[in-house]
Parts: C-alpha cells; structure tokens; sequence
C-alpha cells in the first residue's frame, strides 16, 4: 500500500514538472543560432556542449519552433540585488531580461549560459544555486535512491534471516560485491564494516545516475556523473573521509617514507613532497576519471546522432534517413558499451575509494 | 572551458545533498540490510553446522546400533550353540542311562527267569518222584502175581507218564 502510495507520489511530482513546462513558441524564430539566412544551420558541437553541459530550465525537445521545456527556479544572490528566486521561463529561453538579469551570450563571453547581473552595463556573475537541468536530476535520483534502498531495508527487516525476493534479491548482490569484494579487500577484515556504507551510497548513487544519464529522455538525460562538479564533490568526499581517518602509519608514510634513501628526503624534501601532492592528486584522478568517461560516451553517442543531421544537411533527407540507419546501429553499439562503462566506472570509482581508504587506515606492518 | 569548470550552485547542491543522502541511507538503509545480511550469514553459518553435528551424531548413532546389533548375534550364535551343546549333552547322558536301565532290566528279567526255570526244574522233580512214588505204590499195590503181570502193568504205568 505504501508502496503504490510512493509510486503515485513519484509519478505526480513527475507530472506536475511536465504540465508546468513552458509551451511557449519561439519569438524569435529568425535568430536561431545563425542570424545569418534564412535556415539555420546545424552546429554539432554546440548541439553537444548543450546536451552533456547544464541549463536553467530541462529542455524536453523542440517540435518546430515549439520548445517544451520544464521551467526551473532560479535562485540567485547578489550584492547588488539581494536574494532573486523566479522561474527561469522568465528569460523566454534565454532571449529576454527578467529583474535585472540575463543569461550570457556571445562566443568570447566567460559567462556564456549562465545567469548574469547588469549592473552599470556590466555583466556580474552572482551567486547561483539555483535548480538546473542537472540539480534536478540529482534531487530525482536522490528520490530514486532513497526510496529503493530503504524499501529494500524494510524488506530485509521484514523478512529477517529468509531468502531475499524481489528487488532486494536483485540488489543483494550487488551489495555484497561492494562489501565482500572492495570494502573487505581493499580495507581489511577489521576495518572495513565501518566505511562499508559510504562505499555503497557511492557505487549506487554513481552506477544510478550512470544509467539515467543513458536514458535519453526525462528524468534521465541529464548528464550528472559527467558533471565536474558533481565528481569534484564526490571525489571531495573520499578526499575528506580519507584525510580525517588517516592513521599516523598513514602521515608517517607521507612525511618520512619508509624504505626510501635519506637523500630522497633530507636537504631538499623531494619524496615528502611527491607524497603530499599524492593525497591531492588521488582525488582529482577520481574526478576526472569519472567525469572523463561519461562525458566522452554522451559525446560519441550525441556525435553519431549529429552525423544523421549533417548527412541531411548535405544531401538531403534520403542520406539523412541512410546516415540514421547507420547511426542508431552505431548507438545501440554504444549504448551496451556505455551500460558496460556505467558499471565499470562505478566499481572503479568504489575501487579506488576503498583502496584509498585502507591506505589510510592499514596498521603498521 | 564551460564543462570542466565546476559549477557553484551544483557544487552546493551535490554536496548538501549527497551528506544528506550518506546519513539517511546510511541510518535507514546500509545498517540494517548489513545487520541483517550479517544476521543470515551467521544462521546459514550456524544451521551448516549444526546439521553437520547431526550428520556426525546420526554416524554415531549408527556405529552404535551396529555395534548392538553385533553383539545381539553374537548373543544368539552363543547361545544356540550352548542349547545345542546342553542338547547334545543330555542326549548322551538320556543314552547312557537308558542304557543302564535296560542293562538293569535285562539283568533282573534273566535272574528272574533263572529263578524260575531253577523253581520249574525243582517242581518237576518234585512231580518225577511224586509220580515215581505213585507208580511204585501202585506196583507195590497190585502185588505181582506174576512177573509178566507186573512188568505189563509197570509198563502201562510208565507209558501213562508223561515226562513234560
């Protein structure tokens, strides 16, 4: 009962999002992209840099000149204007002013995409937290998270000591292979219980948010694990865990490294140093890795689709239609490819975690 | 530059809510799927066990009736075959007495006989010479008138006696 009542819950919240997207018809049909003719021409590389990137509001796909887009809040604070929450419909995708601000345009600008101030004809960034495209996917696959994993622990409570069913049978191995396979070897069998649970909050939250970024149209699409900032704060929480349970084995190793020659050490600091940036350089390898591989998937996925356009563009709808045949074979290539690489990254993303961790935590040999 | 610059406001959500997701899913869902995934793993643990303690008694338990039943046929062959034994024996020890007994009958019967043929014997010579003085006083009493007479009637007498 519970459980459909969540369903529902779900569904509503999901709704309510489409019926307040903006059905608003393109004003400014002419100034599309190029301003140049009559057509607009297709451009596959800010096609893509808009796809993987963010954006103010989700943009759902584009019928004609019609854009169905969800609109999101904007929440912004500036010296200038103090707090300023408005939906980002406002900006009429991107083409008008609302309050004051504007969203940046033009190829140089720094700010391009982002909301912007004008204040004495000059644009100033404000502070920006507002709910993006990718803000709102990771608030739905929190939802998502939360909710399969603690029905999956009432199941298991429920049904203390007999065989799993259903989902908790699916996620059952999965949990093990995160705490029998990296927590238990990486960290050791008496320390690992106790980063068991962040370890698996991170496999599952990036493995999810892996497979919703394949999904190609909403909630998923959002391309979250491709977002630096989302790898830098997922990275940042390894990096924190790790630094704040380091042991003094673990200090010892970095400041005065065992089994290495003084001269290494002593009148000019070099393997002390190289150590040290090791503790910075782990997580940012982490963040990078992440966000390298899923961004590069959606960027081949996205550049086989762009080849449909381009072969459109160039010889008309039947090489369009051909180059689409080609296409959708390439990305359902990719697509198992991609579904292979979200599991790899998320394990490997775990992996290393843990591997940091029981660096951090090992007991003097 | 645009996607690896890391954004503020994503940066501020991911982390205020990715500590939010570490601490619920942790207290509502990590504890107690470990707990209870630990729990089932020491029951099987347990259960495992315990039925190979059970398998180990059952072995046990059969080696002991075996055992029993071992010593139950032994039981039985020993004493069939001191039944046989004390058959044997009181069959022999029954012959030998039947025997004597017999011996002893046959004895008493031949004394017996002895006897009486010794009492027949005796009473027929009694008889003999009863009939002996008879057959004299007879002779004595026709008084032989003559020798012929007399030895004529001597004879008839002696053919009228029948020796048995």
């Amino acid at each position: 009962m519970l459980k459909k009542f969540k369903v529902i819950l779900i569904f509503a919240f999901s709704l309510s999002l489409i019926f307040s997207a903006n059905y608003a018809y393109s004003q400014h049909g002419e100034d599309n992209h190029g301003e140049n003719g009559d057509e607009k021409k297709f451009n596959p590389g800010e096609m893509i840099m808009g796809h993987i990137g963010d954006e103010y509001g989700w943009h759902i796909m584009t019928i004609g000149e019609k854009h169905i887009t969800i609109s999101l809040p904007i929440i912004v604070y500036s010296k200038h204007s103090g707090l300023s929450v408005f939906m980002s419909s406002k900006f009429h995708h991107g083409h008008s002013s609302y309050k004051g601000f504007r969203i940046a345009e033009g190829e140089d600008n720094p700010n391009k995409g982002k909301v912007v101030e004008l204040v004495a004809e000059e644009e100033v960034r404000p502070y920006d937290i507002s709910i993006t495209k990718n803000t709102l996917s990771l608030f739905i696959s929190i939802i998502i998270i939360l909710w399969i994993f603690i029905s999956v622990a009432k199941e298991y409570q429920r049904r203390e000591g007999q065989a799993p069913k259903g989902l908790q049978s699916f996620l059952e191995p999965l949990i093990l292979f995160v705490r029998d396979d990296i927590a238990k070897p990486a960290i050791g069998k008496k320390k690992y219980i106790k980063y068991t649970p962040f370890l698996l909050s991170v496999f599952f939250f990036i493995l999810l948010n892996n497979l919703l970024g394949l999904v190609p149209f909403f909630p998923g699409g959002a391309n979250l694990t491709g977002n630096i900032a989302v790898t830098m704060v997922l990275a940042m929480f390894t990096f924190v865990i790790t630094t704040i349970n380091g042991n003094r084995n673990y200090w010892k190793h970095i400041f005065n490294t065992p089994g290495v020659p003084w001269w290494l050490k002593l009148p000019v600091p070099l393997m002390p140093l190289i150590e040290f940036m090791s503790i910075f350089i782990k997580p940012f390898v982490l963040m990078i890795r992440l966000f390298a591989n899923i961004t590069a998937g959606h960027i081949v996925a996205l550049g086989f689709f762009s080849l449909i356009f381009i072969f459109g563009e160039m010889g008309g709808v039947g090489a369009g239609i051909g180059g689409g045949v080609f296409s959708v074979v390439f990305t359902i290539f990719l697509t198992f490819l991609e579904l292979l690489v979200a599991l790899i990254q998320a394990y490997v993303f775990t992996l290393l975690s843990a591997l940091y961790l029981g660096m951090a935590t090992e007991e003097h040999h | 530059m645009g996607i690896v610059t890391p954004d503020f406001g994503l940066v501020f959500w991911m982390t205020l809510s990715f500590f939010l997701v570490l601490y619920i899913l942790k207290k509502y869902a990590w504890k107690p799927i470990l707990k209870s995934l630990k729990a089932r793993e020491k029951s099987i643990d347990e259960a495992l066990k315990a039925a190979e303690r059970a398998k180990d008694e059952m072995d046990g338990l059969r080696a002991e009736n075996e055992k029993i039943l071992q010593e139950a046929r032994e039981e039985r062959e020993k004493l069939l075959r001191d039944a046989r034994e004390v058959k044997d024996r009181i069959l022999a020890d029954a012959k030998v007495d039947a025997k004597a007994e017999a011996d002893k009958l046959i004895r008493v019967a031949r004394a017996q006989i002895e006897s009486e043929k010794l009492s027949a014997i005796h009473e027929i010579k009694e008889t003999v010479v009863s009939i002996s003085v008879e057959i004299a006083e007879k002779v004595i009493k026709n008084s032989l008138d003559s020798v012929e007479k007399q030895k004529k009637y001597a004879d008839s007498l002696l053919k009228k006696i029948e020796l048995n």
